[in-house]
C-alpha cells in the first residue's frame, strides 16, 4: 500500500463514512453509498479500509463493490445520462435512443474522453407508462426522443 | 377556506417523479410565480399521483363542486388557465371536469390507492383526516394473534408476484420464540411495467409505515426495514422524510400510540442489482453482502434477516393491511373472484395511450385494462402483444384478451399476474428480439449462484440468435426447449425459474417470428405482417 496523499483522503473518507453509521446492522451498503456520494467513485483504496471497519477479508469486500451495478470504480463524466433499456420503454423506442447516442459518439457503459458524458443503460426507472424515459444527473424525464435525449445531452434542456 | 374577498385557493400539482418527468415541478413554480406577483391568490400544495399519468402534469383546483382538474399542463399553460378563470373551475381547452367523477377514476375500485394522489403525502392533518392509522389504532387494541388471523380470513396476497397469503407467513413468525425479529418490506421494484411501489411511497407514505406497523405488532418484531431500489431516489427521500416525522408524532419508536409497542424503521437503498427483489437476496443485500440467492428451506419466517425470523412482504402487501385491520376482513374479501381476493393494482404500460393506475377487483380481463382503460396503444397502431407480470412474465396475443386476471386463471394459461404489471406493445414489435432480451436481461442480472440460471441465459441468447439466423433451425429450437426445461426445473429462484416464460410465450404466439431473416435462406425467410398466424389458435 502507497500512503500517497489521495490514499490518506480516502481513507478518512471510509473511516468517516463507516463512523457515520456505526451501531446499524449490516452496513457495508450504506457506507459503500456514502463513500461514492463523497468521492463519485469506490476507490480500490477504498477497500483495504473497508475491510479493516467492517472486520471482512479484502476479497469479501471486493465482492460486494464489484456485485453492485450502481458502485463505480472510476468517476462518472460530469453529465451522467442513464437511458431506461426495460420492456415498458423498448415498446416506445428506447433501442433508438441507444441508436442516437451511438451515432453521437456515446457508447453504453463509457465516459467521453474530455470526461463531460457518461451514458448507461438502466432497466427501469419506473416511469413505464410515459417512457421512453431516461435519467439525468439523478433527475427522472419521461417521453424522451431523440431530439429530447440530444438537447439532455448538450445540456441545452434546463434543471 | 376563509370568504373573504380575495379567497385562497388551493391548487394541488403531483409531487410524483412521473409527473416530475414531465414538467411538474416547472407547472408549481409557474403557478407561484403568479401568486407571488399578486395576480392570483392561490396555494400550490404537491399532492401523489391520481395514476392518469397520460395526463400528467394534472393540476387540480379546489372548488365548491370539487377538485376540478386540468391537463396535461406545461408551463407555458399556466398564465392562460389563470387568465381564463382556472381558480374558479372556469372552461378551458385543458379542463378535464371534476376529477373523482372522470370516468377513468370513478369505474375504479381504490382500496390500497384510496389517498394516492388525494393528499399531501407528508401532511399527517390529510393522513388522518382520509383514514389513516384506523387500521393500526384496531390492530393495537387486539392480541397479535387476532391480528394475523384477520389478515389470514382477509384472503391478502403477497403482491410482489408469488401471490403467497401474508397471514400464513404472519403466523410462522408469531410462532417463533425469539426475541428479536424483523419486518421488511421489499421495495426493489425492478420489474419494467410496474411503478405502483413508487407511487405508494411517493404519494402515501404513512400507510406503509402504518401496514409495517401492523405487521410488527402482529409478529412481535422490533425492527423494520424498508429495502428501496436506488432507481427511486423521489421514492428513498419521500419515506425518510415520512418516517422522520411520524417518529416525531409517535407513530414510530417506543411506545407507538401510548401502547406497549416498540418499532423502529429504517429506510436502506439498493445497489442496482435487480435480483434483490427476490427475497433471500434482499436479505443477503440488507446484511451487507452480494445479493446472492439463499436456497430455501430455511424459510425467511424462520430464518430470515440475519439469522432471525423474518416478515417479508411487498410494498402493497404491507400497505393494504391498513385498511383490512380498519374496514374488517370479510369487507376486503367480498372484493376479487375465486381464491384472488380483494383489489389488485394494475399498472399499464408501455405503448399505451392511457398508461397509470387501474386498482380493480381481481377478475377484470386483460381487454378492459389495455383496450378500455389503456385505449389501445399511444402510437396509434394495433396491439400485438402485452407482457404481463414484469420482464419474467407471459407475452400473451390479442387473441387471449379475455382472461380473467387472476392468479389461478393466469397460472393455468401458462402466464402469471405478477405484480400487476401490463406492458402493452404495437404491430412494430419482434418478438424473437424480445425473447433474446429476457435472456439477456437474465444473463445480466442473474446472482450467478445457480448454473441454470447463469450459464443458461448466455446460451440461450446464443441458441436463439443461431435460431433467428437460420443455423439448424429445427434442431436449435429443440435444444432451446430443453434449455427452457431446466432452467425452469433446475434454477434456485424465479429469476432463472421463470425467464422461459417469455421466452417460450413468444415461442408459442408468435412463432413466425423466429423464422430466419437472411434473405439467401430462402423458404425460411420471414413472413409479411399481414400473414401471421399467431394466436389463433
Amino acid at each position: 500500500m502507497t500512503t500517497s496523499a489521495s490514499d490518506v483522503t480516502v481513507e478518512s473518507v471510509v473511516r468517516n463514512a463507516a463512523a457515520g453509521h456505526r451501531g446499524q446492522r449490516g452496513a457495508l451498503l450504506p457506507v459503500l453509498h456514502a463513500v461514492q456520494a463523497e468521492l463519485g467513485h469506490v476507490p480500490q483504496e477504498a477497500i483495504a479500509v473497508l475491510a479493516d471497519e467492517f472486520n471482512l477479508s479484502r476479497a469479501d469486500v471486493h465482492g460486494v463493490v464489484t456485485f453492485y451495478h450502481d458502485f463505480r470504480r472510476e468517476s462518472a463524466g460530469r453529465t451522467t445520462v442513464r437511458i431506461c433499456r426495460a420492456e415498458a420503454c423498448q415498446a416506445l423506442g428506447a433501442d433508438g435512443l441507444v441508436a442516437y447516442a451511438r451515432e453521437a459518439g456515446l457508447a453504453l457503459g463509457e465516459t467521453t474522453a474530455d470526461g463531460a458524458v457518461t451514458v448507461e443503460q438502466v432497466f427501469c426507472l419506473g416511469n413505464c407508462a410515459l417512457g421512453p424515459a431516461a435519467e439525468v444527473n439523478g433527475r427522472l424525464y419521461g417521453r424522451v426522443d431523440p431530439a429530447r435525449l440530444g438537447s439532455l445531452l448538450d445540456g441545452t434542456v434546463s434543471s | 377556506m376563509n370568504s373573504t374577498a380575495k379567497p385562497m385557493a388551493t391548487v394541488y400539482v403531483p409531487r410524483d417523479s412521473a409527473a416530475r418527468s414531465v414538467g411538474a415541478d416547472d407547472v408549481a413554480d409557474a403557478l407561484r410565480q403568479a401568486a407571488a406577483r399578486g395576480d392570483f391568490a392561490l396555494d400550490v400544495v404537491r399532492n401523489g399521483s391520481r395514476g392518469m399519468l397520460w395526463l400528467e402534469p394534472l393540476v387540480e383546483v379546489v372548488t365548491p363542486h370539487g377538485r376540478v382538474g386540468y391537463g396535461p399542463v406545461a408551463p407555458s399553460d399556466v398564465e392562460g388557465l389563470l387568465a381564463a378563470g382556472m381558480l374558479d373551475g372556469a372552461d378551458h381547452p385543458l379542463r378535464l371536469g371534476v376529477v373523482d367523477e372522470l370516468p377513468w377514476l370513478a369505474r375504479q375500485n381504490r382500496v390500497t390507492f384510496a389517498r394516492v394522489g388525494v393528499t399531501d403525502p407528508l401532511s399527517t392533518d390529510d393522513y388522518l383526516a382520509h383514514g389513516g392509522l384506523a387500521g393500526l389504532r384496531a390492530a393495537l387494541e387486539r392480541p397479535p394473534a387476532d391480528v394475523v388471523a384477520e389478515v389470514t380470513s382477509s384472503g391478502l396476497r403477497g403482491r410482489g408476484g408469488a401471490g403467497f397469503p401474508a397471514g400464513i407467513k404472519w403466523k410462522t413468525v408469531l410462532e417463533c420464540a425469539d426475541e428479536l425479529k424483523f419486518v421488511c418490506c421489499n421495495a426493489d421494484e425492478g420489474d419494467s411495467g410496474t411503478f405502483a411501489d413508487r407511487m405508494v411511497m411517493e404519494g402515501d407514505p404513512f400507510m406503509l409505515i402504518e401496514g409495517m406497523t401492523i405487521a410488527a405488532h402482529a409478529v412481535g418484531a422490533s425492527e423494520g426495514y424498508l429495502y428501496i431500489r436506488s432507481e427511486y431516489p423521489d421514492a428513498v427521500a419521500t419515506m425518510r422524510a415520512a418516517i422522520g416525522i411520524a417518529r416525531e408524532h409517535g407513530w414510530l419508536g417506543k411506545g407507538i400510540l401510548g401502547s406497549t409497542l416498540d418499532f423502529e424503521l429504517h429506510v436502506r437503498v439498493g445497489g442496482g442489482a435487480y435480483i434483490c427483489g427476490e427475497e433471500t437476496s434482499m436479505l443477503e443485500s440488507l446484511e451487507g453482502k452480494r445479493g446472492t440467492v439463499r436456497a430455501k428451506p430455511p424459510i425467511p419466517a424462520i430464518e430470515g434477516l440475519f439469522g432471525r425470523p423474518t416478515v417479508v412482504n411487498n410494498v402493497l402487501t404491507l400497505a393494504t393491511v391498513p385498511v383490512v385491520l380498519a374496514s374488517g376482513a370479510r369487507a376486503y374479501a367480498e372484493l376479487g373472484v375465486e381464491r384472488s381476493r380483494g383489489t389488485q393494482v394494475f399498472q399499464l404500460g408501455g405503448n399505451i395511450a392511457h398508461g397509470g393506475i387501474v386498482e380493480t377487483a381481481f377478475g377484470v380481463t386483460l381487454r378492459e385494462l389495455v383496450e378500455d382503460y389503456g385505449g389501445g396503444t399511444f402510437t396509434g397502431r394495433p396491439v400485438r402483444t402485452v407482457q404481463v407480470g414484469g420482464p419474467l412474465g407471459a407475452y400473451l396475443p390479442t387473441s387471449m384478451f379475455d382472461l380473467p386476471m387472476d392468479y389461478e386463471a393466469f397460472a393455468a394459461a401458462g402466464a402469471m399476474v405478477g405484480h400487476g404489471g401490463v406492458v402493452v406493445f404495437d404491430d412494430t414489435v419482434d418478438m424473437a428480439a424480445q425473447a433474446r432480451f429476457a435472456m439477456e436481461f437474465c444473463a445480466a442480472e442473474s446472482c450467478g449462484k445457480c448454473t441454470p440460471c447463469r450459464v443458461g441465459s448466455v446460451r440461450g441468447v446464443e441458441v436463439i440468435d443461431k435460431i433467428v439466423a437460420g443455423r439448424h433451425r429445427d434442431e436449435n429450437l429443440a435444444l432451446l426447449e430443453d434449455l427452457c426445461d431446466l432452467m425452469t426445473d433446475g434454477s434456485l429462484c424465479a429469476m432463472g425459474g421463470l425467464t422461459p416464460m417469455p421466452v417460450r410465450s413468444a415461442l408459442t404466439h408468435f412463432h413466425d417470428d423466429f423464422l430466419a431473416r437472411e434473405p439467401d435462406q430462402g423458404a425460411n425467410s420471414r413472413q409479411p405482417s399481414g400473414t401471421r398466424t399467431e394466436g389463433t389458435a
